[in-house]
């Protein structure tokens, strides 16, 4: 009982300050409003979960993140700077983020250069050096491989490594996409649907590297579920979205106890 | 056992490899050829199919990186080959090849920047025909500023044609060493070529944004810097093959039409694959010499017609025949869609 309230304890000591902040975010695609006056924040070192059911608007609401779309309105902030638009790839290099709800790896390559390519941001040699693997370039690569090695050891697939990601099991594929995500050494950490698709050990195993990754590298976290019951264990505190609104935000306990939150999930029309 | 299911998976591909070895072989068998004549055809195939293969790997490269069908890329050759030739008169070779190089690498430059980035999300057909666009301008620019003569590049390589294996044929075989010189500068392209894809972090790169756009962008790889690099090294593919063909041929602008050649050949190549570009270009180029010489020559009897004019369709023949039991080419990607 104490124990367990420790730890409760220096988790909340661990959680900093706002790391990113949606204000008043909305986004329509023509006439359809996928999203309409999100606010939320993470925090530093958080788990934040956002859970909804199908079709509330959770991935419109990564990829808003992530620059892939544009909010019609609103704003974000990421460490402070506050912007409108800005492109996947500068997000990447402000440092987040993201793996894929459909798996969206480098298919024809293999588990090590997919890994490999989400380093790709930190290297800096010139192309002629890197073709004949000579001084500065064999040494990058060489620094750069390691890091990569203890990303595939973390999650378990030294044996793949070699292997076609196209020719891998599908929850293996996942944790390829969560360790290029890793190569990049995010501040955030973007996962749309981790556990889709995944048996019950596949989805425990996978819980595990998330809660190592948030421990071990300090990584704030933000992660989609649709499914309630696995991400209630793991996350600090949860969004929960429908048909584009943000209908609940707190901890675990509070939004499951949150009328609003129950009716959206069972779908009943509360009537007295 | 594997072999044997790879084989019954493979079959269309073994059975236009049977087709072909019997199409090779039926002029020899029917006696109606001596093997050095025969082999000397065999050559000629497959150096006219190593510069079809050139033009389509340009075609390849550029299709995997950014999914665009480059129409200009035979104009890319024609370019490059003509800003060599007529630099060349006022400077070294090599020094012209350097700037013709420059030249194509600020082309794709301009391209990303007028072409491609304003059309970026807009439909394939869209991006299709703004090729074609760039491929007129392209013979457009080219005639403007440098003229529309037939002119020459010379590699300085040997052009007399020597005569091999007396001991073994009749009157032995008619071989030019320009013609090995070249296939060996394309056989060290491709080798560079597989160099820079497989082992710099810019080839994985590039082989990331080929494999999805989205995950590659989401990893920090900037879209539009890769685009100017693959149509850089595209433009450098042409400036070879442009070099090649004009030393061999002269430049003219009847190269631009190379690009008609090009296109089945990476249609049966597969379209995404580099191996089956040049699978898919020496196939094309031994399969129409041969069918003009020795098909043209059966019809002839037996028809008791001209037979000419084989090589002009044969290639769109072949490619259309394999493409009804093999829709994705030779090496392509399969699709399978669910419904």
């Amino acid at each position: 009982m104490n124990a367990a309230d420790s730890a409760v304890a220096q988790r909340a000591a661990r959680i900093g300050a706002p790391l990113l902040v949606v204000e008043r975010a909305s986004l329509a695609f023509g006439g359809v409003q996928a999203l309409k006056d999100i606010s939320f924040d993470v925090r530093e070192h958080e788990i934040r979960a956002i859970i909804g059911p199908n079709g509330a608007g959770k991935s419109s609401l990564l990829n808003l993140i992530n620059g892939v779309y544009t909010p019609s309105d609103g704003t974000i902030a990421f460490d402070g700077i506050v912007r409108r638009s800005m492109r996947p790839h500068e997000a990447a290099r402000l440092g987040i983020a993201r793996t894929f709800q459909s798996l969206a790896l480098f298919k024809g390559m293999s588990v090590l250069d997919n890994i490999m390519a989400g380093r790709a941001l930190r290297m800096h040699c010139g192309l002629l050096a890197q073709a004949l693997h000579v001084g500065p370039a064999a040494r990058e690569e060489v620094v750069h491989r390691r890091f990569v090695e203890r990303i595939i050891d973390f999650l378990e697939i030294q044996p793949y490594r070699r292997q076609r990601v196209g020719s891998l099991a599908y929850g293996l594929q996942k944790r390829v996409d969560l360790g290029r995500a890793l190569a990049l050494e995010p501040r955030l950490l973007l996962l749309d649907e981790p556990m889709a698709g995944m048996n019950l050990e596949e989805k425990q195993d996978m819980c595990r590297f998330i809660l190592d990754v948030n421990e071990e590298f300090g990584t704030t976290i933000v992660l989609i579920e649709h499914d309630m019951g696995v991400v209630m264990d793991i996350c600090d505190r949860v969004v929960v979205l429908d048909h584009g609104r943000k209908i609940g935000d707190g901890t675990p306990d509070e939004v499951r106890a949150s009328r609003a939150v129950i009716d959206a999930y069972l779908g009943i029309a509360h009537a007295h | 056992m594997r072999i044997e299911a790879r084989l019954r998976r493979q079959w269309p591909v073994v059975a236009l490899g049977t087709l072909l070895l019997a199409g090779l072989a039926a002029p020899l068998l029917g006696g109606m050829t001596s093997p050095g004549f025969f082999l000397e055809v065999l050559l000629g195939g497959l150096m006219a199919g190593v510069l079809y293969a050139l033009v389509a790997l340009g075609f390849v490269l550029i299709y995997k990186a950014s999914g665009v069908f480059n129409f200009a890329q035979g104009a890319m050759v024609l370019f490059a080959a003509l800003a060599t030739a007529r630099l060349a008169e006022h400077m070294p070779l090599a020094l012209a090849a350097a700037l013709a190089l420059v030249m194509m690498v600020a082309l794709a430059w301009t391209i990303e920047r007028l072409v491609l980035r304003p059309l970026v999300n807009q439909s394939a057909v869209a991006l299709l025909m703004a090729t074609l666009g760039v491929s007129y301008f392209l013979e457009g620019l080219g005639q403007a500023m440098w003229g529309n003569d037939v002119y020459r590049i010379d590699l300085g390589l040997p052009k007399d044609p020597m005569i091999v294996g007396e001991k073994w044929f009749e009157g032995g075989i008619l071989l030019s060493p320009e013609d090995l010189v070249a296939a060996s500068i394309v056989a060290a392209l491709v080798l560079a070529l597989w160099l820079f894809f497989q082992r710099t972090s810019t080839g994985r790169a590039l082989r990331a944004v080929a494999d999805d756009h989205l995950a590659a962008q989401s990893i920090g790889i900037p879209l539009n810097r890769i685009w100017v690099i693959v149509w850089s090294v595209a433009g450098f593919v042409a400036l070879v093959a442009g070099l090649v063909w004009g030393s061999k041929l002269g430049v003219q602008f009847s190269l631009a039409q190379v690009a008609l050649k090009a296109l089945p050949v990476a249609i049966l190549g597969g379209l995404t694959s580099v191996p089956g570009a040049i699978l898919g270009g020496l196939i094309i180029g031994v399969g129409e010499k041969f069918a003009e010489v020795f098909l043209g020559q059966a019809m002839a009897h037996w028809l008791q017609i001209e037979g000419g004019g084989i090589e002009t369709w044969f290639a769109y023949v072949l490619v259309l025949a394999f493409l009804l039991v093999r829709p994705e080419g030779l090496f392509g990607e399969r699709h399978i869609d669910r419904v």
